[in-house]
């Protein structure tokens, strides 16, 4: 605990460093971000920054960005929001889905403002919201798991029992079936999208329970790096988490923020920003693979590339039917693809997944 | 002199911060005045102070009535949930009530709620004599861990996409607003009149002449015919009741619904605030609103100067750690004695 402190005191301090010198050009629009974790936690909110940087570096000196980083989700970002719209912000990207409704509640009160929540479901005339379609990600993981696992036991390490970490649950297990229908995943919550402690305890008991790859919906390294020391394969989450784990990470599912933010931050520029909703993924390169481990089988790398090429042309959509929900009923028919609609209020397993779903 | 060491305090703390910023390498006053001046130089940033401080307050309240009588219960931040839970329960299963009692009528389920669950540790601590620290502290996991549950099951929105989120609030179950445009609300009027309610109690009642007799001398207390027991009760059943008010001020205030996680903490930063505010009532209105402004303060300085969120971290740490040490300093006289003299 006192070690992350530290570790993450001296990254943000290198980081507003550099927020000084940025911030020395002269007058200009501001774009701001609202981050749930610290830029420092290796996924989620490092990713985020990674795109605040993109948009300093095509904007350059028009722009200036802020951002604040480890905000509560609840009041504490309503203030934060509201601060940065009341500050002259033109746009300002809050990026955990429970700043939904204190953006919302903010932007009516600046409807000149223009607000781009991600993952969230709730729109207005100035606020846009926006995702990525991870599972498509998960997806090919999934068929690389269902290849490379011994023990036909993978290891969740879930977030909360949210639709979009649901999501990622089952395209991983549909993935790593339709290749070894053996294949049985375990999931074990830790009700945080951040705690290093909290994601590594939930490894290791998942590798004590038999699993030999560990893939994680929670943003640090931590599981990754628990699997390295154990000798167990495991999937990086949101960035690519290599230098934690060079002999355990097969991949990485990497969020790539930066060509969204870019053009959102031009748009609400130069005037033509309109409220819409995104939910793009491999194709529209918001979701990114890492480089594959070596060590996977020249085959299994096939296999994995063409699932992903698949996805990318439309001709392989990870929720293709038929295939049945965890208590045998079945979700779609042969011949059909699970509806958008669907997938954003999952709250099903399907088979293969192991213990209950908490409702 | 006890009284003079928190501002002591925050003086070294203030000087050791300028170093730090030009070590960070940003212009000391103009960081300082980020810090303390900038957000609340506004009507609307003044209003949020209040807001921030008033869970703090009210936490630190009711902590300060146990920690007088040497009943140290940690676990606020359970009772502030099972409060929200308590009061946000009563709106979740009857949405479309209007009646001008359900604002009244969840307060006071939110009082009890807090109350029950630190009943949990003083019938554990009176029974079994189980270090109520040890129970109070674990309670919490479970609180939160049972509000999360809730959300994500029963008191979840039908209407929200399986997000674990509560309805939002309707007007007739939301704390009013004081004043236009702001989120001030009546939950800081709660918080006042709970500080005043207690200094009255603890300055003229028997019950708080108790409290502190049995907390500086439980042995006189006991010759004195007081029941250790009673005050034990008295002080957990007390501070759970204000936590659980801090609580359902919370989700009927400012957040609006019941969420996975409705506080950032409060319940333990209110630890901190109790003691640099001497467990005095007044001293504890000053500690809640210096400790809410450091949240603010931390806020604006990333915003305007990019400063890292980790210096209100440093910030918060720094007063405890002076507070304590002026205090030991101010107790004790320092003496440098050589080994082996008195032999």
């Amino acid at each position: 605990m006192k070690f992350k402190t530290m570790a993450s005191l001296l990254g943000a301090a290198a980081v507003a460093g550099g927020m000084l010198v940025s911030g020395a050009a002269s007058a200009e629009d501001k774009i701001g971000f609202v981050y749930v974790g610290p830029v420092g936690d290796h996924g989620w909110t490092y990713r985020h920054d990674i795109g605040r940087q993109a948009v300093v570096k095509a904007l350059g000196d028009k722009v200036k960005t802020t951002y604040v980083e480890s905000v509560k989700e609840g009041p504490d970002s309503e203030r934060v929001i509201r601060q940065m719209a009341a500050s002259g912000h033109k746009i300002i990207f809050t990026t955990s889905f429970g700043f939904m409704n204190p953006t919302l509640k903010v932007a009516k009160q600046f409807p000149n403002v223009k607000f781009e929540h991600a993952t969230g479901y709730k729109r207005a005339d100035n606020v846009s919201t926006y995702s990525g379609r991870f599972y498509e990600g998960r997806y090919v993981v999934g068929k690389i798991a269902g290849k490379m696992t011994k023990s036909n036991i993978i290891g969740y390490v879930g977030s909360f029992p949210i639709p979009e970490v649901v999501r990622g649950i089952n395209a991983v297990a549909l993935a790593a079936r339709s290749v070894n229908p053996d294949v049985q995943i375990k999931v074990t919550w830790v009700n945080t999208w951040y705690d290093p402690g909290k994601e590594g305890d939930a490894a290791k008991a998942l590798i004590d329970q038999g699993a030999d790859i560990i893939l994680q919906h929670t943003d640090s390294p931590a599981p990754l790096q628990v699997a390295e020391s154990r000798g167990v394969w495991a999937v990086g989450q949101a960035s690519d988490m290599n230098h934690f784990a060079p002999k355990a990470q097969l991949t990485a599912i990497i969020d790539n923020w930066d060509k969204y933010y870019v053009e959102r931050a031009k748009a609400a520029l130069d005037g033509s920003w309109k409220s819409m909703d995104t939910w793009a993924g491999l194709k529209a390169g918001m979701v990114e693979l890492a480089e594959f481990n070596k060590a996977i089988p020249a085959d299994v790398v096939k296999l994995a590339s063409d699932t992903k090429a698949g996805i990318m042309d439309g001709s392989i959509h990870p929720f293709a039917g038929p295939f049945n929900k965890q208590d045998g009923t079945p979700a779609v028919a042969a011949g059909k693809n699970l509806e958008d609609g669907v997938l954003l209020g999952m709250d099903w397993y399907v088979e293969g997944v192991l213990g209950k779903l908490p409702k | 002199m006890v009284y003079i060491t928190p501002i002591l305090a925050l003086t070294l703390t203030i000087l050791t911060g300028m170093l730090l910023f030009s070590f960070l390498g940003v212009d000391p006053v103009e960081a300082l005045r980020n810090f303390f001046i900038v957000p609340i130089n506004n009507q609307y940033g003044a209003t949020e102070l209040l807001v921030k401080a008033t869970p703090l307050i009210l936490c630190a309240i009711g902590l300060s009535v146990g920690f007088r009588a040497n009943v140290w219960n940690i676990g606020a931040e359970g009772q502030l949930t099972v409060g929200a839970i308590f009061g946000g329960a009563l709106f979740v299963y009857f949405p479309e009530t209007e009646s001008v009692f359900m604002l009244p009528a969840m307060i006071l389920l939110g009082a009890i709620g807090g109350a029950l669950w630190a009943a949990i540790p003083a019938f554990l601590k009176t029974r079994f004599n189980a270090n109520e620290i040890l129970t109070s502290l674990m309670l919490v996991y479970v609180a939160t861990l049972l509000l999360s549950l809730l959300v994500h099951g029963p008191f979840r929105d039908p209407d929200g996409y399986n997000f674990p989120e509560s309805k939002i609030f309707t007007d007739s179950a939301t704390m009013p607003i004081l004043l236009e445009g702001t989120r001030l609300h009546f939950g800081s009027i709660i918080a006042l009149l709970a500080v005043l309610t207690t200094w009255i109690m603890l300055a003229k009642t028997l019950i708080g002449f108790q409290v502190k007799v049995i907390g500086t001398a439980p042995k006189a207390g006991a010759y004195a015919g007081f029941s250790q027991k009673k005050i034990i009760w008295f002080s957990l059943l007390f501070g759970g009741a204000m936590a659980g008010l801090a609580g359902i001020s919370e989700v009927s205030g400012p957040v609006g619904q019941l969420l996975p996680s409705i506080s950032p903490g409060y319940g333990f930063t209110a630890i901190i605030v109790a003691f640099l505010g001497r467990l005095h009532p007044v001293g504890i209105i000053f500690a809640g609103l210096l400790m809410a402004l450091t949240y603010l303060g931390g806020e604006t300085a990333q915003i305007n100067l990019g400063m890292p969120v980790a210096v209100t971290g440093v910030f918060q740490g720094m007063v405890l750690f002076y507070l304590l040490a002026c205090d030991v300093f101010v107790n004790y006289r320092f003496q440098l004695n050589r080994f082996g003299k008195a032999a």
